[in-house]
């Protein structure tokens, strides 16, 4: 039955590259307007005369949408909120020997004071220089590998918590959201230095994992609740903490300080400094977590407990104790995550969290629940899945790549990359 | 002053509307899953999101009649419940809990997506599917009821039939959960391996259950969008989250459970923000905005959902020793 799952894809696949080979599709020359009050609309035209199924994407704030010129060359996209997004028009799909003059085909769009914003292209004549497969599969290639990272950081911390208290806890996208919500609120707000503003962020995560460490999941422990009323608990605290976030700091998408540096280009490779050290970071910080699980005692005591927690409390540990630190540690990694994904995405938003959850569900079980380093393998894989999937399937189905992958690990391994065959069934 | 009629009849309108109905269907489809069975379907958004885009596509593209729409909502989520259900079931709870989560994210963005957009309408959705299901209505045209309680002639229809499929499905689930079958199926919830002893096989069993329940969430997504527009934002995963706080509230191996615990959910919840809402108006509550009074539900939502499993796992009407929580 997976077939047919995959034959969708396979159709959406075939669907998207007939589009745009096709000369007339059937046109929808306004997405969304009926949705959204926000608007921003456009009329692309070469030498005065109009241009027709002309794709043009519009994204921000994780929202995205694409749409295709009518007949009278005019386009129009609802858009959810009033902030900054990012148009392209894809210059494969203009007539032969007209390219975007000036400008470049790619452009910032800024509400003023109206709900409507336009935005317009700069047509000439000229050839285009195309970007090869092979530059554009570097390209996604690198992005991947940075995406994969970002989430590595909060899927160790799932799989850590998962270890060693059986809990699969859904509010760590909301740990997630934290760290880029007091980044956004002590460096923007209150006007600390980046920096600092990060490395406070971080500290607070950690205390975001030990006081709910402190205040619910320790006593439920205590309390012997089962591990599926403690997901469950988990899925409600999750639904709370984030429609309190968006209480505090609405449904917009702000940007951190430095989000909006230009491209550096590397041969082929484009990143921002932002992109390095975020890779950079990340690595760093892998690392450690590497060498504080492999070489210290309190990262084997950790190991121990999530082997198996009654052996290691006969043998003297103080499970309760690692579980603390392991909550600390997890909600650390999870607010560093979800700085480097407001940078990666770019933007703070009360969801963000939410939005790549799945994903870090899926890196975890891919890599083996419970594993740390299997979630590590899990994240790159998903992290470069869900960029390389770009090449072919169309962006707004980028996410479902991932998704199918991780239902046919499951299918073919079920216990996950590194994971061991009796820990499941 | 704060108009305290217009939030009670708006609350009490909930108790009979469609709305309610499809989340109490949905809910019970849930309760043969998780309540019954022990399964940790956490995609019911993704089969209510088949029965509305099934019924509306197979109406508005190709024509078919309303039974037609019907069956193909129903034959989709079949395949859809064998799609999750092979690779899931023979593997811990918590592995079909992710899965199906992820199920009903591809499936709403299959139906998100710009590239089916001439089927699925994107994020704009689908809407004017709805003559089929009117043509049948036997009741003349006008204005019946009373009080709070009045509708036009589709709205009774819309009313009747829904509330109809609720009962039927709950003497269904009733009668099934009596026979020889419903007791495989708890005997799977209480101990797997136990029943496996006795010959049973029990991934067929869980596979059937899987099954029913979600035809039941399908054709709660009919329901659903009957009263209003498909809309693909409509089954992002907090709605799952929703239908279990129904099910954890009423009680989750209950069959009356699920349909009062909607009742009790979307009257209380109406009345909350109904009174958020005039209290934000009055100024009693001068701290925040209507935009932000109309958050606080799913908060409230939230906290519930936690308390309920903290406090009073069973439910309202829930038996202490049939917790679906045995592990």
């Amino acid at each position: 039955m997976l077939v047919i799952l995959l034959g969708l894809l396979f159709a959406a696949l075939t669907m998207s590259t007939f589009a745009t080979l096709s000369a007339s599709p059937a046109h929808a020359d306004e997405v969304g307007t009926d949705l959204y009050d926000f608007v921003l609309s456009g009329n692309v035209q070469f030498d005065q005369k109009p241009l027709d199924g002309v794709l043009i994407t519009v994204k921000g704030g994780g929202y995205e949408a694409s749409v295709k010129t009518g007949v009278d060359g005019k386009w129009k996209v609802g858009v959810p909120e009033k902030g900054t997004f990012i148009v392209s028009l894809d210059e494969d799909t203009l007539p032969q020997g007209v390219i975007v003059a000036k400008g470049g085909s790619t452009t910032e769009a800024e509400f003023g004071l109206t709900k409507v914003k336009a935005v317009n292209f700069f047509l000439g004549e000229g050839v285009r220089t195309t970007v090869s497969f092979f530059d554009q599969f570097v390209n996604r290639f690198v992005n991947g590998l940075n995406f994969g990272l970002l989430l590595a950081l909060a899927a160790i911390g799932l799989s850590l918590i998962f270890g060693t208290t059986g809990l699969s806890n859904f509010a760590h996208a909301e740990m997630i959201t934290f760290g880029a919500l007091m980044t956004l609120l002590f460096s923007v707000t209150l006007g600390v230095p980046i920096w600092l503003a990060i490395i406070v962020a971080i500290v607070l995560s950690a205390g975001l994992g030990w006081s709910l460490d402190a205040v619910i999941w320790k006593p439920l422990r205590r309390k012997g609740v089962g591990l599926i009323p403690l997901m469950i608990v988990s899925i409600g605290l999750s639904l709370a903490l984030r429609y309190l976030f968006q209480l505090f700091v609405g449904g917009g998408t702000s940007q951190l300080p430095g989000s909006g540096l230009a491209d550096m280009k590397l041969g082929p490779i484009r990143l921002s400094v932002i992109d390095l050290a975020s890779m950079g970071i990340s690595i760093v910080v892998l690392l450690a977590v590497s060498y504080f699980l492999l070489r210290t005692r309190i990262g084997k005591a950790t190991r121990a407990v999530s082997d198996n927690p009654s052996l290691a409390s006969a043998s003297g540990i103080d499970v309760d104790g690692v579980i603390r630190i392991v909550w600390v540690l997890g909600g650390a990694l999870a607010g560093l995550s979800g700085i480097l994904w407001a940078y990666f995405r770019p933007g703070v938003s009360w969801d963000m969290g939410f939005q790549i959850l799945l994903l870090v569900f899926a890196a975890v079980t891919l890599g083996g629940l419970g594993t740390a380093f299997g979630a590590l393998i899990g994240s790159i894989i998903v992290g470069l899945f869900v960029e390389l999937s770009t090449l072919w399937l169309p962006s707004d189905l980028k996410y479902v790549g991932a998704l199918v992958v991780l239902i046919l690990v499951l299918l073919l391994r079920p216990q996950g990359i590194l994971g061991r065959k009796e820990r499941i069934g | 002053m704060i108009d305290w009629g217009a939030i009670f009849s708006n609350a009490a309108v909930e108790l009979i509307s469609p709305t309610t109905a499809a989340y109490a269907l949905a809910a019970l489809g849930l309760a043969i899953h998780f309540g019954y069975t022990g399964l940790l379907n956490f995609g019911q958004a993704g089969f209510m999101a088949l029965g509305a885009y099934g019924f509306a596509i197979s109406t508005l593209s190709f024509g078919f009649p309303v039974w037609g729409a019907v069956l193909v909502g129903i034959g989709a989520s079949v395949i859809f419940a064998l799609v999750l259900g092979i690779p899931t079931l023979r593997l811990r709870a918590d592995y079909l809990a992710i899965v199906t989560i992820a199920a009903a994210e591809i499936v709403r963005l299959l139906f998100t997506t710009n590239t089916f957009q001439a089927l699925t309408g994107s994020a704009n959705g689908l809407s004017g599917y709805k003559g089929g299901f009117s043509d049948l209505n036997p009741i003349p045209e006008g204005r019946y009821g009373f009080g709070p309680f009045e509708y036009n002639e589709y709205d009774w229809w819309l009313r009747i039939v829904a509330w109809s499929i609720v009962v039927l499905a709950c003497l269904f689930t009733w009668q099934i959960m009596r026979s020889p079958w419903g007791r495989v199926i708890k005997g799977i919830r209480e101990d797997e391996d136990a029943v496996r002893a006795l010959g049973k096989n029990v991934y067929s069993y869980k596979m059937q259950s899987l099954i029913l329940g979600g035809a039941f969430g399908t054709i709660a997504g009919m329901i659903f969008v009957l009263p209003r527009a498909v809309v693909p934002s409509n089954y992002q995963t907090s709605l799952t989250f929703f239908i279990y706080a129904i099910l954890l509230l009423g009680g989750a191996s209950t069959i009356l459970g699920p349909v009062i615990g909607s009742m009790v959910f979307w009257v209380l919840l109406s009345f909350f923000s109904g009174f958020i809402a005039r209290a934000v108006e009055a100024g009693w509550i001068p701290f925040i905005t209507s935009i932000q009074a109309g958050q606080l539900r799913f908060i409230l939502v939230g906290v519930a959902i936690m308390l309920i499993v903290i406090f009073r796992p069973q439910g309202i009407f829930g038996n202490k020793k049939e917790l679906a929580f045995v592990k």
